[in-house]
């Protein structure tokens, strides 16, 4: 079997089924905690807690006003490469194609050449942030294995795909099965460290959104 | 005793402990059972909130930039998720995704003894609970409920700061911070002779509960004095009880959830037992977060009791009209206590009291759900140890009222009262706060 064959077959289809099982059982494991306590009864007036959730999901997405200087770089940086990392993953034609392949689902694509100058910029946009994390005192305080790791898994797909559609390093066939087998480390990977907050991000907001707005408080 | 009829009487200083220990120890357990009582102490708070948070943290600290004490030292050690580090490592050990592989391979990854005699400093003298980080996290995480629960493992692991643990342990004798119930009828009894103010103790039957703070009883008297000439004016069938009389819960603050538990069914229990339908609050902000906001962990179902602080008892009243007030005329700036207003929810009572009072409000730079912390919440006043933390919190706070301009300074907690009357101390600032409830009572039209 040649190296593409595995990267396409088998391996993919053990990293998706990994990805699944791994986040079904990350999020239905948090879902089934239970809660310890009863809360206590909510101010009157307050809305509903399903819409306390929503609005807090939501509400989140742009920092107060009050801290927009102070984390403004660092927002806008995040927010370059995770659109980046959608419009590279969900909007270049040879994706939509795959995933239609499987699902036959189909959307329309951007232009190849846009998202190549997506990709390169969300390989660049996601150096800064390693930057900034191996040079702020208080990031780097903060900083486990887990952070370098989820990096390195992340930038590797986009990477290996910027090499693949630019033909550099290999002959075609030999990078794009990396391309693919980076894919399928991120997915392996990506329940059980940080990168769950792709999922989790719903939750953490939605909980806290609920215990203040019951309180009448702002989130 | 000593009655102080100014508006500004502080109580009296806490001694000061020479050279200042890095952390304290309670107790005579071993090490490894110190790490036993935290680890487990951590663990019975891993429920479902606690584990969607442990588990959301991006490690982007932005929390720092909330957080006064960073803000005011830039030492990262203070970064507001970092002090949950002996939590983290916890849950990884018990509940994270790895946990039953680090289990069945034997990984002990519990925090050492001397990590969490290290964190000790970062979960109770520089943190007071005041939640700004909740309020900047991208990921939503309530990094102030977490280092409230942390307290309770530090708390079973006897490794809590001192002072706190001398109160904690004078409230469990007596029953209140303060005192014994008959020190609280003599000094209650005092304040009212001093203040010529009718303030009824332990009658049978009352439609309202009133409670106190210590800081009313050693130095506030005004405020004690104030919220019965209110109560008394408005008509109600009130009473305060020499069982129930402690609003204040170090319980709360200390990480000892048995006290807390005892402090606050003492509360709601009294209240049933006398037919009251409502336990009234000082100006105390963690009174309100552990009265108001977790009545209902030591309780099965609902009672017919309601709580309210008294800053949102007064804008009831003044809404309805059975407080008609003079106006003040003055121009005033707010500090919001973190518990009532950015965890509380009580963001505009204080600031309809305001308006009532024809006060012209000059907003702080930060203010609302986002103003900063007076710097001794949660247990950070009681902490001596703490102090010079305070101090540059202090410095911080002292500047935004200063550039407000605003003839008053105006506040509705005392524990923020008496941080910010130790600030003035310390410093010769002669700009200390007034207290919100203590201007309605001086100015009720008859």
């Amino acid at each position: 079997m040649e190296l593409l064959d595995f990267a396409r077959g088998p391996a993919l289809t053990i990293a998706f089924a990994i990805f699944a099982i791994g986040v079904a059982w990350r999020l239905s494991s948090l879902l089934f905690t239970p809660r310890p306590h009863r809360r206590a009864e909510a101010r009157e007036g307050t809305p509903s807690d399903a819409k306390a959730f929503v609005r807090g999901v939501f509400s989140r997405f742009i920092p107060h006003k009050t801290y927009r200087d102070v984390v403004f770089a660092n927002h806008l940086n995040a927010y370059v490469f995770h659109i980046g990392l959608f419009i590279v993953v969900f909007l270049y034609r040879p994706h939509i194609l795959f995933i239609e392949g499987f699902t036959g689902l189909s959307w329309p694509a951007l232009p190849n050449t846009l998202v190549y100058g997506v990709g390169l910029v969300t390989v660049v946009s996601l150096g800064v942030a390693l930057a900034r994390r191996m040079t702020n005192p208080v990031q780097k305080i903060l900083t486990t294995f887990d952070d370098y790791f989820s990096w390195a898994l992340t930038v590797l797909p986009v990477l290996t795909g910027l090499l693949v559609v630019n033909g550099i390093g290999a002959r075609y066939e030999t990078l794009l099965a990396l391309h693919i087998l980076s894919v399928c480390a991120l997915l392996i990977w990506l329940p059980f460290g940080k990168l769950m907050h792709t999922f989790l991000f719903v939750l953490s907001r939605g909980v806290t959104s609920v215990r203040l707005s019951r309180r009448g408080a702002t989130f | 005793m000593e009655i102080h009829t100014d508006h500004h009487a502080p109580p009296p200083l806490t001694p000061k402990t020479d050279p200042v220990p890095p952390y304290d120890k309670q107790g005579d357990m071993t090490d490894e059972e110190r790490v036993d009582a935290a680890f487990k102490g951590f663990v019975k708070d891993f429920g479902q909130d606690v584990a969607i948070h442990m588990e959301a943290c991006i490690h982007c600290g932005a929390c720092a930039h909330a957080c006064h004490f960073y803000q005011t030292t830039e030492d990262p050690q203070y970064t507001p998720i970092r002090k949950l580090e002996p939590f983290r490592k916890a849950y990884q050990r018990e509940v994270g995704p790895f946990a039953p592989l680090m289990r069945m391979l034997g990984i002990d990854s519990r925090p050492s003894v001397e990590e969490l005699q290290e964190w000790q400093h970062l979960i109770y003298d520089s943190c007071t609970l005041c939640g700004r980080c909740t309020t900047i996290c991208p990921m939503g995480i309530d990094i102030a409920d977490l280092v409230k629960s942390a307290r309770h493992g530090m708390y079973d692991a006897g490794l809590v700061p001192d002072r706190l643990s001398k109160i904690t342990r004078n409230a469990e004798a007596k029953g209140s911070q303060f005192g014994t119930p008959e020190e609280f009828i003599e000094t209650a009894n005092a304040i009212a002779a001093a203040f010529n103010v009718d303030i009824p103790i332990n009658k049978e039957k009352a439609d309202i509960l009133l409670t106190t703070a210590p800081g009313e009883l050693e130095g506030h008297h005004k405020a004690f004095a104030d919220a019965g000439k209110i109560l008394n004016k408005l008509g109600y069938n009130w009473t305060m009880s020499s069982e129930a009389f402690e609003a204040t819960n170090f319980g709360y603050l200390s990480g000892n959830r048995e006290l807390q538990k005892r402090l606050t069914t003492a509360l709601i229990d009294k209240a049933v037992e006398i037919g009251a339908h409502t336990v009234l609050l000082p100006e105390c902000g963690h009174a309100y977060g552990a009265a108001r906001w977790e009545w209902n962990l030591w309780y099965e179902k609902d009672v017919p009791v309601k709580v309210l602080h008294m800053t949102e008892f007064l804008d009831q009243e003044v809404g309805a009209g059975r407080i008609k007030l003079k106006p003040v005329g003055n121009t005033a700036t707010f500090h919001d206590p973190c518990q009532i207003v950015r965890r509380g929810g009580l963001t505009q009572a204080p600031r309809r009291l305001l308006k009532a009072l024809g006060i012209d409000l000059i907003e702080m730079k930060d203010h609302g759900d986002f103003g900063y912390c007076c710097g001794g919440g949660g247990g950070a006043l009681a902490n001596v140890r703490a102090a010079p933390l305070r101090h540059k919190v202090f410095d911080l706070k002292r500047k935004q009222i200063e550039d407000t301009g605003a003839e008053r300074f105006i506040t509705s907690c005392g524990q923020c009262r008496i941080t910010f009357e130790r600030g003035c101390q310390e410093t010769g600032w002669d700009h200390p706060p007034e207290s919100l409830m203590e201007l309605v009572a001086d100015n009720m039209i008859d």
